[in-house]
C-alpha cells in the first residue's frame, strides 16, 4: 500500500522505479540513514556501543516509548495529539498492581485492568474531541491531570510492590536472547503496520487526517476514526506503563511522567506531520531508536546527564529539519 | 467643480489562463449612481479589485476627478476616495462598532495613546449620517448584517469617501432594510458621494440607479440610463452570445423516474423544494451564485441537514442522515471546491481514488492490493488521466486533471445518481470536454445526472431538463428544446418567463 508520503517515481506510469530509487524515496528514508550515522559514529568513538548486550538494552529501553509512540502516531496522523499517555502511562500501571496485589485477581485480571484503564481515557478523550468538539490539545491536557491525579488518589502517593512474577516477565523476562519488551514492541510494530496500510480503517485513519471535510463527503466517518484513535492510544499507552512497572517490579504513581513529549517526539522525528495525513509506524519506532541510541551513546561517552537533555534537543531539531528539507523538495517537483 | 469622478479607460487585466478584463472603460459622475451587472465571471469583482488597489491593472488608464492615477494598493486606494464594501464585510466581530469604524486610522493622542473621548464622538457623528442609532460601544458581533453594513458605510464616509462600491449589498438583507440602504444611497448621492453598485437583482438595480453598466465575459457591453430601459434589454445585453454547440451529447435520457425529492426544506430555511429525476438524464441546475443550488443537493447528498421533506429513491422512501447513507443508497457527490471537499491533495491519486468504495476492492476489512491496482489503473485509463502514475500525489496534479480524479472516486462506487457541482470549473478547455464527454457517457449507460452550473452554454448543451433557481427558490423548469439563455437568466433573476 502506498503510505501517505508515497513516491513519486519518475519512470513510465506503473511501472516499478529500480529498488534504489525506491529506498532512496522512501519516507523513512532519511530517519534510516541518521540512525545509522549516528550508530556509526558511536561504534567508532566507544567500544561498548556495538555490543549484543549493549544494543539489546538500548532497544529494550526504548521499546515503551515505542509502544507509546504507535498509538500517538496514529492519533497525529489524524490531525490530532494526545498528551495525556503519559499519565495513563502510570494509570495504567497502578490500576493493573492494584488489582494484582490489593486485590488479589491475579495476572490475567490485572492485564486486562490495565488494557481497560488504558482504553477508559482514549474513550474520554475521543468523546472530548467528537462530541464535545474540544480542541485535541485541551481535551488531552485535561485527561493529563485526570489520570495523574486518579494514579496519585488510588496509590495515596505510595509505590506498588511485590508484582506477580508472571507479570513482571512483560518486562523483564527474555525470549532466548531478545527482552521481552522488544518483541512486545516488534509485533505491536508488526501488527499497527499492517492495520495502517491494508485496512479499510487505517485508510481512512489517513483519508481523516489529510482533509478531514473530504473524507466526510467520500463517505467516511470521521468522528467515529478520531474515537477509534484516541482509544487505541489509551490502549497503548496502558500496554507500555504495565510493561514499565513490570520491568521495574513496582508501580509508581509518578511513572511517565514527560512521556508524552517523547512519545510525540518520536512521531514527529519519524516523519509524521501535525498537519496530519502522514507519519508512518515505522518511522515513529525509528524516531524512538533515534532517542535511544542518542541517550545511550552520551552515557557510553560520559557526557555529564546535564547535558544529555540539551543535546537531544538539538538532535531532534535537526532530525526533523533534515526530513522535512527533504520532503519539501519533493513537494515541490 | 470636476463632474466626473472617476474615469476607467481601456483597463486590461490578465490572470494566468484568464483575460479577465478586456479593453475595460467606465465612467461615473459626482453624486451619480451606477449599477454594474453581469453573470458570474463576467468581471466585475476583477474590476472593482483594480480598482480598490488589490490587483495591478496590465494597461489602460484611471482617472479620478480627472487627474490620472495609480493606485498601488488597498491604502492608496482609500487615501484616493476609493471605498469598497465586499460582501463578506471587513469588520472585526469583537471590535466595538467606533473601534471598527476607525480601525487602521485609529484618533490618537501624543502619537501613541488612543483617544476614546475622539473616538466615540467621531463615530457618533458619522453614525449619525448614516442614520443609524447604536450604541458606539456595542460590540459589533452582537449586530445584525444590515446594521453592520450600515457601519461599513459609516467606515468609508469616516475615510472621506469620494465613490463607494457595493458589493451585493442586499444578498443577505430585505423589505426594510433594503429601503432603509436606498435612502442612505440617496443621501449619499445628495452628499455629491457616488456610488457603484454591483447586484443581480434587477428589481433593484432599476429601483436605486441612475445608470446601468452590463458586463460580459471580460468585456464592457454597454450602459443603460435606467429611466429609458427595460430589464430585459439589460438581460440581452448581458448574454448576447452565440451558443455553439460543441458538446458531444448523445445520451437523451428515459422517461422512468428514478429519484424525486418532495417539499424538502433546508435547515434555516422556509421554502420547501420538490424535484425529481429520472435514469439516464442529465438534470441541470442553473441559476446565479447564491441561489442556493448546492445548498440544496449538499442537503439531499446528506452533507448539511433539512428540517423536512422527502427523498424517494425508485419509489420507496429513503434516510440521508450523513454522505456515508447517500453512498450507501449509490448516490455520489462531486462537489463545487474540490481542493477543499473533494480530494485529499496529501494522498496518492491511487488513494483518492479508491477511498468511497474501499467496500468492494476489500475482503474482511483488508483491502486487497491488487484488486486496487486493477480498479485504479482502469479509471485512469477510462478518464484519461494524465499523471505520473496511480502513486502521485493528487497535488501534483492539474485542475483538471484533479477533477477527473475525484469523478473517479465516484464512478468507482457505480452509482445510480450523480451530483456534479460546477464540474468544469477551474478546467482546461480540452479536460472540460473529456468530462462533458464522460457525463455523457455515464447517463448513456443510465445514470441519472444532477449538474449544477453557472455556465449557461454548458447548461444548455448538456441538458435535458433544467430547474433554474433564485434565492433559494425553483423559478422555473425548462425542457431541452426550449431552453435559451434568455429564458434562463430571467428566471434566475426572478422574473416570470417572457
Amino acid at each position: 500500500m502506498q503510505t501517505a508520503k508515497g513516491d513519486a517515481p519518475v519512470t513510465l506510469p506503473g511501472a516499478k522505479p529500480s529498488f534504489i530509487r525506491r529506498v532512496r524515496n522512501a519516507s523513512s528514508f532519511g530517519i534510516v540513514a541518521i540512525l545509522v550515522v549516528m550508530s556509526a559514529i558511536l561504534s567508532v568513538s566507544t567500544s561498548q556501543f556495538l555490543t549484543s548486550e549493549n544494543l539489546l538494552s538500548v532497544f529494550r529501553q526504548f521499546s515503551f516509548i515505542g509502544i507509546m509512540a504507535i498509538g500517538q502516531v496514529m492519533v497525529i496522523i489524524t490531525g490530532g495529539i494526545d498528551l495525556s499517555v503519559g499519565s495513563v502511562f502510570a494509570f495504567a500501571g497502578v490500576t493493573s498492581a492494584f488489582a494484582m496485589t490489593k486485590l488479589d485477581l491475579g495476572v490475567p485480571v490485572g492485564l486486562l485492568v490495565g488494557i481497560v484503564s488504558g482504553l477508559a481515557f482514549g474513550l474520554m478523550n475521543g468523546l472530548f474531541v467528537t462530541k464535545l468538539r474540544l480542541p485535541p490539545f485541551i481535551a488531552t491536557l485535561g485527561t493529563l491531570s485526570i489520570a495523574r491525579g486518579l494514579s496519585y488518589a488510588l496509590t495515596g502517593g505510595f509505590p506498588i510492590p511485590d508484582l506477580p512474577p508472571a507479570f513482571k516477565f512483560m518486562g523483564q523476562g527474555y525470549i532466548s536472547v531478545i527482552p521481552f519488551p522488544v518483541i512486545l514492541l516488534v509485533v505491536l510494530g508488526l501488527i499497527f503496520t499492517f492495520f495502517l496500510r491494508q485496512t479499510i480503517m487505517g485508510r481512512r485513519i489517513y483519508a481523516t487526517g489529510s482533509n478531514e471535510e473530504a473524507a466526510r463527503v467520500s463517505g467516511v466517518n470521521t468522528s467515529n476514526i478520531k474515537i477509534l484513535v484516541f482509544a487505541l492510544s489509551g490502549v497503548l499507552a496502558g500496554i507500555a506503563g504495565m510493561a514499565t512497572a513490570a520491568r521495574l517490579g513496582v508501580a509508581q504513581s509518578t511513572a511517565g511522567v514527560g512521556y508524552e513529549m517523547d512519545a510525540i517526539a518520536a512521531a514527529i522525528i519519524g516523519g509524521a506531520s501535525v498537519t496530519g495525513g502522514v507519519g508512518t509506524v515505522l518511522g515513529c519506532i525509528l524516531g524512538a531508536a533515534i532517542m535511544g541510541v542518542l541517550k545511550n551513546g552520551l552515557i557510553l561517552l560520559s557526557v555529564s546527564a546535564y547535558w544529555q537533555q540539551t543535546v537531544i534537543g538539538v538532535v531532534i531539531i535537526i532530525a526533523v529539519t533534515f526530513d522535512l528539507f527533504r520532503q519539501r523538495s519533493r513537494m515541490g517537483k | 467643480m470636476i463632474q466626473e469622478l472617476l474615469r476607467v479607460e481601456r483597463v486590461n487585466k490578465t490572470f494566468p489562463g484568464v483575460h479577465a478584463l478586456k479593453d475595460v472603460s467606465l465612467k461615473i459622475g459626482r453624486g451619480a449612481v451606477l449599477a454594474l451587472v453581469g453573470e458570474n465571471g463576467a468581471g466585475k469583482s476583477t474590476l472593482m479589485n483594480v480598482l480598490s488597489g488589490i490587483h495591478q491593472k496590465d494597461s489602460g488608464k484611471i482617472f479620478i476627478e480627472g487627474r490620472e492615477v495609480t493606485i498601488h494598493s488597498p491604502l492608496h486606494s482609500q487615501h484616493l476616495g476609493l471605498s469598497i464594501i465586499h460582501q463578506e464585510l471587513n469588520l472585526v466581530p469583537h471590535f466595538s462598532v467606533a473601534e471598527n469604524i476607525f480601525v487602521g486610522q485609529e484618533k490618537k493622542r501624543g502619537g501613541i495613546f488612543l483617544d476614546r473621548t475622539r473616538t466615540l464622538r467621531e463615530a457618533k457623528t458619522v453614525l449619525d449620517r448614516v442614520g443609524l442609532a447604536i450604541d458606539p460601544n456595542v460590540l459589533v458581533r452582537t449586530l445584525s448584517i444590515a446594521q453592520r453594513q450600515m457601519i461599513e458605510i459609516a467606515k468609508a464616509l469616516s475615510r472621506n469617501a469620494k465613490l463607494i462600491v457595493m458589493d451585493e449589498p442586499t444578498s443577505s438583507i430585505s423589505g426594510r432594510e433594503i429601503e432603509r440602504l436606498f435612502r442612505i444611497i440617496r443621501d449619499l448621492k445628495a452628499n455629491d458621494v457616488s456610488v457603484i453598485f454591483i447586484s443581480h437583482k434587477l428589481e433593484e438595480v432599476f429601483a436605486i440607479a441612475d445608470r446601468i453598466a452590463v458586463m460580459r465575459d471580460g468585456e464592457m457591453i454597454g450602459e443603460l440610463d435606467s429611466k429609458q430601459s427595460t430589464p430585459d434589454a439589460v438581460i440581452q445585453m448581458m448574454v448576447g452570445r452565440e451558443i455553439t454547440d460543441i458538446f458531444p451529447k448523445t445520451a437523451t435520457g428515459t422517461a422512468e423516474e428514478l429519484f424525486e425529492v418532495r417539499n424538502l426544506v433546508r435547515a434555516g430555511q422556509k421554502q420547501p423544494l420538490s424535484f425529481s429525476l429520472r435514469r439516464g438524464e442529465i438534470l441541470g441546475f442553473s441559476g446565479l451564485v447564491g441561489a442556493g443550488r448546492s445548498e440544496l443537493l449538499q442537503a439531499i447528498f446528506g452533507i448539511d441537514a433539512h428540517e423536512s421533506g422527502e427523498i424517494l429513491l425508485e419509489g420507496k422512501p429513503v434516510r440521508i442522515g450523513s454522505p456515508k447513507d447517500a453512498i450507501g443508497l449509490g448516490i455520489g457527490f462531486v462537489p463545487e471546491d474540490r481542493k477543499l471537499k473533494g480530494l485529499m491533495l496529501g494522498l496518492a491519486v491511487r488513494d483518492n481514488i479508491s477511498i468511497a468504495s474501499l467496500d468492494k476492492i476489500s475482503r474482511r476489512g483488508v483491502v486487497r492490493n491488487g484488486a486496487e491496482r486493477i480498479s485504479v489503473d482502469e479509471f485512469i485509463q477510462k478518464l484519461r488521466i494524465k499523471t505520473s502514475g496511480r502513486d502521485q500525489l493528487a497535488l501534483h496534479l492539474s485542475g483538471g486533471n484533479q477533477q477527473k480524479v475525484v469523478l473517479a472516486k465516484w464512478l468507482a462506487i457505480r452509482p445510480k445518481i450523480l451530483i456534479v457541482d460546477e464540474p468544469t470549473r477551474g478546467v482546461d478547455v480540452g479536460a472540460k470536454k473529456e468530462i462533458h464527454a464522460i457525463l455523457d457517457m455515464l447517463a448513456g449507460e443510465g445514470v441519472a445526472i444532477i449538474m449544477i452550473s453557472s455556465e449557461l452554454p454548458e447548461i444548455l448543451g448538456m441538458s435535458d431538463r433544467i430547474i433554474v433557481m433564485h434565492e433559494g427558490q425553483i423559478t422555473g423548469e425548462l425542457l431541452r428544446r426550449e431552453a435559451t439563455q434568455e429564458k434562463i437568466l430571467t428566471l434566475a433573476l426572478s422574473r416570470e418567463t417572457a
